[in-house]
C-alpha cells in the first residue's frame, strides 16, 4: 500500500505544481497518471507547441513547461504510480480514502486531489464490428511488449508518429510488418517518414495507401484481416493487428465516485476548490464553477488554495500562516536547501 | 466589421441559428462553445483530434484545408467528403449564411 499526505490523481501541470505547493506546506504527494509519463496532455499531445499565457514565461513549449515543473518539485520527492489508471475510491471510517488503480495498485492518503484534466487518455479504437472479440487476441491499441512480436505478422493502421515509429521499431522483430494508412501523406517527423520509405524499399516494411482495415477474421484468435483498398477488398493474413489512431480523454471510472459532475467536469466549492466529498478536491481543467476558465495558469492558482485547506484537514487546529520562499527558502525533502544569499553587511573604510 | 449568421444543427436534428462576431478571431468550434453546444474541442483548436468535426451542409466558399486538418481527417472517425474541422475555420464575412451538422461524438 502506498501512503502520502495528498494523492493527486492527474500528473498534468496542474497535479505537478500540486507538489510544489504542498511541499512547502511539508505535505508529501504521490500522483497516479493513465499515461506513461508525466505532464498529460502537455507531453501527449503537444510537446512541441510553445503556451504563450504562462506568467512570466513569454513563450515556453509545453514539453519544457513539464520538465520544469519536475524539476521545481524534485525536492519534495513526489512518488509516481505511471500507466495505470484511477478505478475505484472508498473512504474508510477516518475519513481518509483508499485509491485503486486498475492495475490494483492501492494508495492510502487523507486528501485526494484530482487533477484529471479532461480525464485518462485512452485509445481511439476503430470501428470495425467485432475488433472487441480480438482484444488481447491478435489486437492491441498499445505496445506494451515489443518481444510479443518477435518473428510475428504485424499490422499497423495510422498515419501519425506512433505508427510510423512502432512499424520502424517492429521492423526489426517482426517476421512481416504492414503499415496502412487511409492516406499516401504521413503526419510524423520528417526522418520518421524517410525511414519508412527507406524501409519499404528494402521491402522490410509493407505498405498499403490509401487503404483501411474494415473487417478483422479468426477463429479463436485473429488470424488475417480484409483490407479495402480504392473500394477492392482484399484478405491479408496476420497474426497481429494493432491501429495507432491515437488517444482520447474519457472522465470514466471518476464520473462514477458519487461527485456531482456537470457536463463532465467535477463542480468545486471556489472557496478551496473542495468537491461534494470532504478531503477530496478537485483542480485544474476537471472542475467546473461559476467563471471557470480552463487555463494552466488557473489551475496552478486552484491547486496552491486547495493545499492550504488539506494543511487544515491533515493538522486540524495547527497554524500556520502563508510564508514567502524568498523569504524563508525551501526545505526539501531529501535534506536540500534553496534560500536567497544573505546581503552581505561590511563597513566600506 | 459586422456579424454574421450562421446555421448549426446539432446532434439531435436540432437547428440553432447563431450570430457570430468577425473582429473576434474566432473559429467555428470556439462559436460552438461559445453558444453552449455540444462541441469538446478537447484539443483546444490545434488540428489535433476532431472533436470538432462538422459536416458542411451549404455551398458556402469555405478557406481550404490545411496540412494538419487534412491529416487529423485522414485519422477521425465518421468522416465524409463535406467534414471540416470547425477549429480550422476561421469567422470571416465570407462565411456569411454557412449551414454546418455536427459528426457524431466518438
Amino acid at each position: 500500500m502506498i501512503k502520502t499526505d495528498i494523492l493527486i490523481i492527474g500528473a498534468g501541470p496542474t497535479g505537478l505544481f500540486t507538489v510544489f505547493e504542498a511541499g512547502l506546506l511539508k505535505l508529501k504527494c504521490h500522483l497516479i497518471d493513465a499515461l506513461a509519463q508525466p505532464g498529460g496532455q502537455c507531453s501527449e499531445i503537444y510537446p512541441k507547441k510553445p503556451i504563450y499565457d504562462i506568467p512570466g514565461f513569454p513563450e515556453i513549449l509545453a514539453g519544457d513547461l513539464t520538465k520544469n515543473l519536475l524539476e521545481q518539485g524534485k525536492q519534495f520527492e513526489p512518488g509516481f504510480t505511471l500507466g495505470e489508471r484511477a478505478e475505484t475510491i472508498d473512504k474508510l471510517e477516518d475519513g481518509s480514502f483508499i485509491v485503486t488503480t486498475n492495475k490494483g495498485t492501492k494508495h492510502h492518503a487523507p486528501i485526494v486531489a484530482i487533477a484529471g484534466g479532461l480525464g485518462s487518455f485512452e485509445p481511439r479504437k476503430p470501428m470495425i464490428d467485432n475488433i472487441d472479440t480480438y482484444e488481447d487476441n491478435g489486437v492491441a491499441y498499445i505496445i506494451k511488449d515489443p518481444e510479443v512480436y518477435r518473428n510475428k505478422r504485424v499490422v499497423i493502421a495510422g498515419g501519425g508518429d506512433s505508427a510510423l515509429d512502432w512499424s520502424i521499431f517492429l521492423a526489426d522483430i517482426a517476421s512481416e510488418v504492414t503499415l496502412i494508412h487511409r492516406r499516401n501523406e504521413f503526419r510524423g517527423a520528417l526522418d520518421s517518414v524517410e525511414k519508412v520509405r527507406e524501409l519499404k524499399l528494402l521491402n522490410k516494411i509493407n505498405l498499403i495507401t490509401p487503404a483501411e482495415v474494415t473487417a478483422l477474421h479468426g477463429k479463436d484468435k485473429l488470424e488475417a484481416i480484409t483490407v479495402t483498398i480504392d473500394g477492392q477488398e482484399q484478405v491479408l493474413e496476420t497474426d497481429h493487428f494493432i491501429p495507432l489512431f491515437g488517444l482520447s480523454p474519457k472522465l470514466g471510472p471518476i464520473a462514477n465516485w458519487g461527485l456531482d459532475i456537470e457536463k463532465n467536469a467535477i463542480k468545486v466549492d471556489t472557496l478551496d476548490y473542495q468537491t461534494n466529498i470532504p478531503g477530496v478536491f478537485a483542480i485544474g481543467d476537471v472542475n467546473t464553477y461559476q467563471g471557470k476558465l480552463k487555463l494552466i495558469l488557473c489551475g496552478f492558482h486552484e491547486a496552491t488554495l486547495m493545499c492550504q485547506s488539506a494543511y487544515k484537514i491533515i493538522n486540524p487546529g495547527k497554524r500556520y500562516v502563508l510564508k514567502y520562499t524568498t523569504v524563508s527558502g525551501i526545505d526539501g525533502f531529501d535534506g536540500s536547501r534553496k534560500e536567497a544569499p544573505k546581503a552581505v553587511v561590511q563597513s566600506i573604510n | 466589421m459586422s456579424d454574421i449568421n450562421l446555421k448549426i444543427k446539432d446532434r439531435e436534428g436540432v437547428i440553432h441559428q447563431v450570430v457570430a462576431p468577425t473582429d473576434m478571431a474566432m473559429n467555428i468550434m470556439e462559436i460552438c462553445k461559445a453558444y453552449e453546444l455540444p462541441v469538446e474541442g478537447t484539443c483546444g483548436g490545434m488540428a489535433m483530434c476532431a472533436s470538432c468535426q462538422c459536416y458542411i451542409l451549404s455551398k458556402t466558399d469555405l478557406p481550404e484545408k490545411n496540412e494538419d486538418e487534412e491529416a487529423m481527417l485522414s485519422e477521425a472517425f465518421f468522416v465524409q467528403d463535406n467534414s471540416r474541422l470547425g477549429c480550422q475555420i476561421a469567422i470571416t464575412e465570407q462565411l456569411e449564411g454557412l449551414e454546418i451538422e455536427l459528426a457524431p461524438e466518438y
